[in-house]
C-alpha cells in the first residue's frame, strides 16, 4: 500500500538523493559509534568492539541500498543509473553522439515539418464551427474557370429561399483582384485587398468577430451606409491594433466607410479559399448591385443538422436546374447544375495524393536514418561486446542490458527530437510566411499538440527501431567466446559484417526509391517549366493603376492612352499595355459564338470564353504572339469599334478550316469583328490546357474590371518601380502605392505547389543519398580497419596495391549493385502510385532510372574509394607488427 | 544460533518501531534497534542497518518525525518521535496484530486437537 503522500515524498526524495544519502550516512556513522562505545563499556577490545558493531549492523552499503530502495521509486532509480551511465558513455564517445544526434535531428525534423503540413492541410479540421457541415457548391462540369464555379445573384437568392437542406447558403464575390481598394489616410494612399461577401457569409462559416459585430441585413441593401470588417493582420499592421477604430470611419476609395468589426486572428480567408493571397477587409456584396453581372458568387453553404451530403445533393440536383440565370432576362434561360463537395475536401482534396507521397518520402528518410544509426551502433557494439559480456558475466540480466541499450537510444532519439523540433519550427515559420506558395491552409501551419505527440511517437519508434538489431545482437551471443576473443578474429567478424551489409543494402535500396521518385517529379517539373505558356513571363512586370474616369468610356480610353504613352517614355521600357486581368491570376468568362451560327455548338448557344479587356500594346508587352491579323489600335478605342482578337483554339472551333479574320463573332452579347488571332495562352495554370480566350478593346461596349499596366523591359522591376510610380503619381496623385510585380511571379505562383513538392522530395532524396553514402563508407571503412592484418599478409604475399584497392571497391560495388537492384524493383512498383502526380513523364521513365542508378553508383564508388585508398596504403610490415 | 532466530515478517519491523517510539518517546536509530533487540530477548534476526529503511518509510508516511539532537553521551544523532497520525496507525496495527495472533492461536490449537496426537 503506497499512499499518495508517500509517492509524493518518494518523488521528492528522488531529486534529493545526494543530500539524503549524506544524512543517512551521518546517521549510520553515529549509530556505529554508539554501538562501539557500548561494546567498549562492556569491556571488549577496541578492535572487537568495532567488529561486533559492524556485524550487528549488517553491512553499511546494503543498509544504504535498502534505505534508497524504500525511500524512492525503484524503477526511477534504475532509470537514473541507466541515464547516468548513458551520459558517461556518450561523453566518452562524443563524436559518435554528435553524429548520431545530428542525423536523427535531420530525420526527425524533416518528419515533424512534413507532418505539420499534412496535419494542417489534410488532417486538421478547418478552423470553423462544425466544419464537417460546410460545403462548397460549384457547377458539375467547370470548364471555363471561375465563371462556371459561380452563380448569379438571382440564382443564389432563389436557391437560398427554396432549399430545405441547408441552414444557410452564402457566398463571396469571386472576381476581385489584389489591391482593389485604396485606403486613404494621412500620407500616401495605400492599396488594400477587399472582398465582397454576401449576407450571412461569416455566420455560415461560424466565424465570430473578435471585436465589434458582423454585417447587419440593412447594410446589405443599396444605398446603405458603407461598412467594412477588417482582417486581424490588416488591423494590427495598418491600424496599429487600435481598438477604438471599431465604430469610426476610414476612407476607402474616396468614400467614408464605417469599420464595424475586426475578424479573429484564426480567420484567414486566403489560406482556405484562395491560397497564396491575403484579404485585408470585407465589404458587403449587395445583391441589387450585381443583378446584371452574370455569375460572380462563389457559394458556401452549411448543411442542416442530420442532412447528409447525398440528400442535399439530390435536392440541389432538383432545384438548381429550375433556376433562371437572371430574373430580368428570362430569355437567358436556366439550367444550373451544382456539385456539392465538403469544404475541406474541396480545399485540400486534390493535394491528398501529393501530401501522402511526401509523407511516405519523409518516412523513408526516417527509415534510412534508423538503418544508418543501427549501423553506427553495430560498429560500437563490436567495440563494446566485451563490456557487455563482462557485465553479463557479473550477473546483469539480459533484460537489464537491453534496457540499458534502449535507454541509450532513447536519449539519442530524444536529443535528436528536440533538435529536430527546432529545425521543424524554423522550416515551418519560413513556410507559413511564404505567401507565394499556392497551397491552401499553409499559412496556418504551426507546431501544435498533435505535432508534439507525433514527434514523441516517431522519436520512440525510431529509438526502438535502430536499437533493436544491435540490442539483440549484443545481449545474445556466447559469453565465453566473446570474452576469449581477442577482437581481431575473422570468423566472428564475418557474421557481424553480414548484418551490417544487409543494413547498408537496405539503405541503398531506400535511397534508390527516393531518388527515383524525386527524379520523376523533377523531370515532370522541368517539363512543366518547358511548356510554351503563350506569353513571355520574363522581363515583364505589372502594376495595378488607379484612375477616375467617372464611368465614361471615352475618358477612360484617353487615360489609358496617356498612361501607356507616358510609361513608354520611361527609359528602358520597351513596350507597354493595359489589361483588366492577367493570365494565371483571376479569370472570368463570358460566351462567344460565330454570328448566325449560335445553335451549332453542340446544343449550346455560346461557348464559354475567357475575357480580357485590353489596350493596344498589351499583347506585345506580355509577349503574346499574333499569328494572324493585327493588334488593337488607339483608333479602335477612340471610335468605340467593336473588334475582337481570339486565340487559335476558339478561332478554330468557331470557323474550322476557315480564315477567321474579318468575320463577325457575338462576343459577350455584342457583335464584334475578328481582327486578329494569337497563339494559345495558358490561362489558368501551366499544366491546364488552354481554353477559349478573347481580347476586347476597352470601349463602351465592354467594361473592364480593374486596370493592370504591363511593361516589358530588360531592367529588373525593382529598378523600374520608382520611376513607374513617379509617372503614375504625376498623372494621378491618388495612385496608391501598389506593387510593381514581375509577371514571372504569377507563373511561379501557378507552379508553386509542384515546385514545393519537387523541392521537398528532392531535398529528402539528397539527404537519403548522403545518409546512404555515409552508411557505405562506414561499413567499408570499418571492414578495412578490421582486416588491416589480413590485407597486410596478402600484400606481404605479393598482392599489389591496385589489387587491394580493386578488392575493396568491388566489395562496395557489390553492396551498391544489390541495393540498387532491390531499389529499382521497389521503385518500379511504387512509381506507379505517383503516376498521377507526374506530368508528361512515364512512371517507368528510363532516363530517370538510368540517371538515378548512375548517381547512386557514383556515390557508392566515392564512398568506397576512400577506404580502398587507405587499404592500399597499408604498410605490410607495420600491419603485421601491430596487435 | 542464527538459524534459531525468528525471521521478521513483512511489516512487523515498522510496528515494532512505532510501538517503541510510542512507549519510550523520542529515540535515535541505535536506541530503537537496541531496545527492540532487548525486548524481543534477542529472539529476532535483526540487522540493525535495516532499521533505517523502516525509519525512512515511516517518515515518508508522516507517522514519525525526525530531528537532529544530542544523545545522553553528547553525540549528535537523529531523534525520531511518533506523530498523531503514527499513534492512530499504531492503534490500528495493534488491533490487527492482536486479531491475527488470536486467529493463529485458535487455528493452531484446532490442528492440535484434531491431529495425529
Amino acid at each position: 500500500m503506497i499512499s499518495l503522500r508517500q509517492t509524493f515524498n518518494r518523488f521528492r526524495a528522488f531529486f534529493r538523493t545526494d543530500q539524503l544519502d549524506s544524512e543517512v550516512k551521518d546517521e549510520m556513522a553515529a549509530h556505529l559509534e554508539m554501538a562501539v562505545e557500548e561494546n567498549l563499556s562492556r569491556g571488549m577490545s577496541a578492535e572487537e568492539a568495532r567488529r561486533q558493531a559492524l556485524v550487528r549492523f549488517g553491512g553499511v552499503q546494503q543498509a544504504l541500498e535498502r534505505h534508497r530502495e524504500s525511500r524512492t521509486l525503484p524503477w526511477v532509480d534504475v532509470l537514473r543509473q541507466d541515464l547516468r551511465f548513458t551520459f558517461r558513455m556518450l561523453r566518452r564517445d562524443s563524436g559518435f553522439a554528435v553524429v548520431a544526434v545530428l542525423i536523427l535531428a535531420l530525420g526527425i525534423g524533416a518528419n515533424i515539418a512534413v507532418f505539420s503540413v499534412v496535419n494542417t492541410i489534410l488532417l486538421r479540421p478547418l478552423p470553423f464551427r462544425d466544419p464537417q457541415q460546410l460545403v462548397r457548391i460549384v457547377e458539375k462540369d467547370p470548364k471555363a474557370g471561375e465563371s462556371s464555379k459561380t452563380y448569379t445573384a438571382d440564382a443564389t437568392q432563389d436557391f437560398q429561399q427554396q432549399n430545405h437542406s441547408f441552414q444557410s447558403v452564402s457566398g463571396y464575390f469571386a472576381f476581385s483582384g489584389p489591391d482593389n481598394f485604396k485606403l486613404i489616410g494621412n500620407g500616401q494612399p495605400t492599396p488594400a485587398t477587399g472582398l465582397l461577401v454576401a449576407d450571412g457569409f461569416f455566420q455560415t462559416l461560424g466565424v465570430e468577430p473578435s471585436l465589434g459585430r458582423l454585417f447587419r441585413p440593412e447594410e446589405l441593401v443599396q444605398h446603405a451606409q458603407p461598412a467594412a470588417l477588417l482582417s486581424y493582420p490588416f488591423w494590427k499592421r495598418r491600424l496599429a491594433g487600435d481598438r477604438s477604430i471599431v465604430g469610426s470611419t476610414i476612407n476607402l476609395n474616396n468614400s467614408s466607410v464605417t469599420v464595424i468589426g475586426v475578424l479573429p486572428e484564426t480567420f484567414d480567408f486566403g489560406a482556405v479559399f484562395s491560397p497564396g493571397t491575403k484579404v485585408d477587409l470585407f465589404v458587403p456584396y449587395i445583391m441589387d448591385d450585381f443583378r446584371d453581372d452574370g455569375n460572380d458568387l462563389a457559394l458556401v453553404a452549411r448543411l442542416k443538422q442530420g442532412v447528409t451530403l447525398a440528400q442535399a445533393q439530390s435536392e440541389t440536383d432538383q432545384l438548381l436546374p429550375q433556376l433562371y440565370f437572371e430574373h430580368k432576362h428570362p430569355e437567358y434561360g436556366k439550367g444550373y447544375t451544382g456539385q456539392l463537395t465538403g469544404l475541406k475536401e474541396y480545399v485540400s482534396g486534390k493535394l491528398r495524393r501529393s501530401l501522402i507521397v511526401l509523407w511516405c518520402a519523409v518516412g523513408l528518410i526516417l527509415l534510412i536514418v534508423c538503418v544508418n544509426l543501427s549501423n553506427l551502433l553495430l560498429a560500437r557494439a563490436a567495440a563494446r561486446s566485451k563490456e557487455f559480456a563482462m557485465r553479463r558475466a557479473l550477473g546483469a540480466g539480459r533484460a537489464r542490458l537491453v534496457r540499458q541499450l534502449l535507454t541509450e537510444s532513447l536519449v539519442l532519439a530524444g536529443a535528436g527530437a528536440v533538435l529536430g523540433l527546432g529545425l521543424a519550427f524554423a522550416i515551418l515559420s519560413y513556410l507559413a510566411h511564404q505567401g507565394s506558395i499556392g497551397l491552401p491552409l499553409l499559412a496556418m501551419v504551426r507546431v501544435d499538440a498533435t505535432v508534439l505527440e507525433w514527434t514523441l511517437l516517431i522519436a520512440i519508434a525510431a529509438a526502438v527501431l535502430f536499437a533493436a538489431a544491435p540490442g539483440l545482437r549484443m545481449s545474445s551471443g556466447n559469453l565465453q567466446e566473446v570474452l576469449k576473443d581477442s577482437g581481431q578474429g575473422l570468423s566472428e567478424g564475418r557474421k557481424h559484417d553480414r548484418l551490417r551489409s544487409t543494413l547498408v543494402i537496405t539503405e541503398i535500396a531506400l535511397a534508390c526509391v527516393l531518388l527515383v521518385g524525386a527524379g520523376l517529379l523533377l523531370r515532370s517539373f522541368l517539363r512543366v517549366l518547358d511548356i510554351d505558356l503563350g506569353f513571355e513571363a520574363s522581363h515583364a512586370a505589372a502594376i495595378s493603376v488607379d484612375y477616375d474616369d467617372g464611368g465614361n468610356a471615352a475618358k477612360r480610353a484617353a487615360i489609358w492612352q496617356e498612361v501607356t504613352s507616358r510609361s513608354l517614355m520611361i527609359p528602358g521600357v520597351e513596350s507597354a499595355g493595359i489589361s483588366d486581368n492577367l493570365p494565371m491570376s483571376r479569370n472570368r468568362s463570358w460566351g462567344i459564338a460565330a454570328k448566325g451560327e449560335q445553335k451549332k455548338l453542340n446544343g449550346q448557344d455560346f461557348l464559354p470564353i475567357f475575357v480580357y479587356i485590353v489596350s493596344p500594346g498589351y499583347l506585345k508587352a506580355m509577349g503574346m504572339r499574333l499569328v494572324e491579323g493585327r493588334d488593337l489600335t488607339w483608333n479602335d478605342l477612340a471610335n468605340d469599334r467593336a473588334v475582337v482578337i481570339l486565340n487559335q483554339t476558339v478561332a478554330h472551333k468557331l470557323w474550322p478550316g476557315q480564315d477567321p479574320i474579318g468575320r463577325t463573332a457575338v462576343a459577350g452579347g455584342t457583335d464584334a469583328e475578328v481582327i486578329g488571332v494569337i497563339a494559345d495562352v495558358r490561362e489558368t495554370g501551366a499544366e491546364d490546357n488552354p481554353g477559349a480566350q478573347m481580347y476586347l478593346p476597352g470601349t463602351k461596349q465592354w467594361g473592364p474590371e480593374g486596370c493592370y499596366l504591363v511593361l516589358r523591359s530588360k531592367l529588373p522591376p525593382t529598378t523600374l518601380a520608382a520611376s513607374v510610380m513617379h509617372t503614375l503619381r504625376n498623372m494621378n496623385p491618388g495612385q496608391p502605392a501598389t506593387e510593381f510585380k514581375p509577371i514571372q511571379a504569377l507563373v511561379d505562383h501557378a507552379t508553386s505547389p509542384r515546385r514545393f513538392f519537387v523541392v521537398l522530395v528532392g531535398t529528402f532524396a539528397c539527404l537519403g543519398l548522403l545518409l546512404a553514402s555515409l552508411g557505405i563508407y562506414g561499413v567499408i571503412s570499418y571492414s578495412v580497419t578490421r582486416q588491416t592484418q589480413e590485407i597486410g599478409i596478402r600484400m606481404a604475399l605479393g598482392a599489389t596495391q591496385w589489387w587491394v584497392q580493386f578488392d575493396v571497391i568491388w566489395k562496395t560495388l557489390r553492396l551498391a549493385l544489390i541495393g540498387v537492384a532491390v531499389g529499382i524493383v521497389a521503385s518500379l512498383l511504387l512509381a506507379r502510385l505517383i503516376a498521377s502526380l507526374l506530368f508528361q513523364t512515364a512512371s517507368s521513365d528510363p532516363l530517370t532510372f538510368v540517371a538515378m542508378v548512375a548517381v547512386l553508383g557514383a556515390v557508392a564508388l566515392v564512398a568506397g574509394y576512400l577506404p580502398a585508398r587507405r587499404a592500399s596504403k597499408i604498410n605490410p610490415i607495420v600491419a603485421l607488427r601491430t596487435n | 544460533m542464527g538459524q534459531l532466530k525468528l525471521d521478521l515478517l513483512q511489516g512487523t519491523l515498522d510496528v515494532m518501531v512505532l510501538q517503541t517510539l510510542h512507549v519510550l518517546g523520542p529515540l535515535h536509530g541505535y536506541g530503537i534497534a537496541r531496545r527492540i533487540e532487548q525486548v524481543s530477548g534477542n529472539e529476532v534476526l535483526l540487522n540493525q542497518g535495516t532499521i533505517y529503511a523502516s525509519l525512512v518509510r515511516l517518515q515518508q508516511r508522516a507517522w514519525i518525525n525526525a530531528k537532529w539532537g544530542t544523545s545522553d553521551n553528547n553525540r549528535i544523532a537523529k531523534f525520531y518521535s511518533i506523530t498523531k497520525l503514527g499513534q492512530k496507525q499504531l492503534m490500528k496495527d495493534t488491533a490487527y496484530w492482536q486479531r491475527l495472533a488470536g486467529v493463529m492461536r485458535r487455528v493452531l490449537a484446532m490442528q492440535g486437537e484434531g491431529g495425529e496426537r
